[in-house]
């Protein structure tokens, strides 16, 4: 009984582990991937669950191959499936769904040393690479609820449309509020920002996230939008916005440590997001600027490191 | 006389795998990456850079005594831009399709770090024998190394080998591959294949103390014998 432990700090054994944290993105994530469901159809859980069945094989098939610890109990493959569905349009061949899994697991995350060592996102990498190699697949959209007619009704994404805007007369605009209930074309995960927002605050309450990063990627689109005299609204409720900022520009591992870092992280996303979304020839550009800047996330580290309370300047060596 | 001859063959086979020019010495990166979207480009290109080398080499190594040390570079490149241009010429004549093809990367062969890479460190220090040897075995690594990118990255890319289609992956191909970051991602995943090929054996040369009082000496991987 009394048993007097002695020990350094930290007493607190009470440590977040990786599985807890990974189970509560899994959570966070449900909300926004039962509406995509919901809205995109069975085939949307069938992806789903081909993503995350090839990223924990591969993710054991590597480790195994590589003589490593078995890591899929850390449920960091499940997440990476699940982020990685979400991003996909709800048509795409599942052929194609497990090469991404692949480039996620093995090309970007085990080749790199695993968990915590990856450079940038897996799934922000297998989805750009998707998006490159098979561009006709990765655009085919379908408009909710049609999924179950026989030729389901294709539609562009709002941002797609927003392009055209003023070109044409006759283009049916989503409102402000389907677009917030996600009710639009687009990935299966991406669409309703409702959702995401409530998985979103949900890590943020179980403080698994910080929103530093997510707040100053949405505030700085809106605000660089709203100079440059467009819609600043439409711009961050349509496309990735949402999903990108709560779940991916979050990543521990490709991000910034320091709160500054993850301001100016998410700054650099905003921005990059813009000019793509303004003047590049993609729709969007979510993904494009999360890659970029989780590779930018070291400068940025170094730029950042705060001081430690007390500690002089490290003496010059040569 | 044996041993002579046993020497021209190891300076032939060389380049194939020890000492390949792209994928173990990393030289001549630029056409590497350019032209190797297609096998057949792969070939064009392998051959003609063989041929340059193979040219500049035997001259280089001819004129070794004759041209001054401070000078050898511009003497260097005036020898290679020739063989260069009579390759362009007799290509623009005879393949244009492959004249056209591998377009300014052609001309660029005259910078290539492998044909100067083998004037500076090999011709202009051995016999015209031996450099014309070396010259065609690192031309056929050269060659081998661009072929194979070449066909990975048109299998994958365009569903095509040579030209010729192959039937399920022509209707869905992966375009990244014929892609300038396709290209890093080949390279990267071959050069790591020849790595492996190459260093069965853990690094021999050790500059540490010892394995004694070592804390990495499990880990370490080198045996105290190698010393």
């Amino acid at each position: 009984m009394n048993r007097l432990i002695v020990s350094p700090s930290p007493h607190d054994e009470n440590y977040l582990k990786t599985s807890t944290i990974m189970l509560n993105v899994i959570i966070a994530l449900m909300p926004a991937l039962i509406v995509g469901c919901v809205y995109f159809g069975l085939r949307a859980l069938l992806l789903t669950a081909v993503c995350v069945g090839s990223c924990v094989l591969f993710e054991f098939l590597a480790r195994k191959l590589m003589k490593r610890e078995n890591t899929i109990g850390d449920l960091s493959a499940v997440v990476t499936g699940v982020i990685l569905a979400m991003n996909l349009p709800s048509t795409l061949p599942l052929w194609m769904a497990v090469i991404g899994s692949f480039v996620a697991i093995v090309v970007v995350k085990q080749l790199f040393g695993g968990i915590g060592q990856n450079f940038a996102n897996p799934a922000i990498t297998a989805r750009i690479v998707l998006m490159v190699s098979f561009p006709a697949a990765m655009t085919r959209w379908v408009e909710p609820f049609t999924h179950e007619a026989v030729d389901a009704v294709s539609g562009a994404t709002p941002l797609v449309l927003d392009s055209f805007r003023g070109t044409t007369d006759e283009i049916l605009m989503p409102s402000y509020l389907d677009l917030f209930l996600g009710k639009t074309g687009g990935c299966l995960g991406e669409t309703c920002a409702l959702a995401l927002l409530i998985g979103g605050l949900y890590l943020a309450v179980r403080k698994i996230i910080n929103l530093a990063a997510p707040l100053s990627f949405i505030g700085s689109l809106f605000i660089l939008t709203l100079i440059s005299g467009g819609d600043p609204v439409y711009q961050i409720l349509a496309g990735g916005v949402f999903l990108g900022a709560f779940f991916m520009a979050t990543d521990y591992a490709t991000t910034p440590i320091s709160t500054k870092g993850k301001i100016v992280f998410g700054l650099g996303c905003g921005l990059i997001t813009f000019v793509i979304r303004r003047f590049g020839s993609f729709p969007e550009g979510v993904s494009f600027s999360i890659l970029l800047m989780n590779v930018l996330t070291p400068y940025i580290e170094q730029l950042t490191r705060t001081k430690v309370l007390g500690a002089k300047e490290a003496e010059k060596n040569e | 006389m044996a041993e002579n001859k046993k020497s021209l063959f190891g300076e032939l086979t060389k380049g194939i795998i020890k000492e390949n020019p792209t994928l173990v010495m990393l030289l001549g990166m630029c056409p590497t990456l350019a032209v190797t979207t297609q096998a057949m480009n792969g070939i064009g290109m392998g051959l003609a850079t063989t041929f340059v080398l193979l040219g500049s080499n035997i001259v280089i190594s001819a004129l070794r005594k004759v041209i001054p040390d401070k000078v050898r570079i511009p003497a260097f490149i005036v020898i290679i831009a020739s063989f260069v241009t009579l390759i362009g010429f007799l290509l623009e004549g005879f393949v244009p399709s492959l004249y056209d093809s591998l377009g300014i990367y052609l001309t660029l062969i005259t910078v290539n770090c492998i044909i100067f890479g083998r004037a500076e460190m090999f011709a202009s220090k051995n016999n015209v024998i031996a450099s014309a040897f070396d010259a065609i075995g690192m031309g056929i690594g050269f060659t081998l190394a661009l072929f194979l990118m070449g066909s990975i990255r048109e299998i994958i890319g365009a569903g095509q080998w040579m030209g010729m289609d192959i039937p399920v992956m022509h209707s869905n191909p992966m375009l990244l591959f014929i892609m300038p970051a396709g290209g890093f991602f080949t390279l990267g995943c071959i050069i790591a294949a020849v790595n492996k090929l190459k260093n069965k054996k853990p690094p021999q040369e050790i500059t540490c103390g010892g394995c004694e009082g070592c804390p990495m000496a499990e880990k370490c991987g080198t045996k105290e014998a190698d010393k």
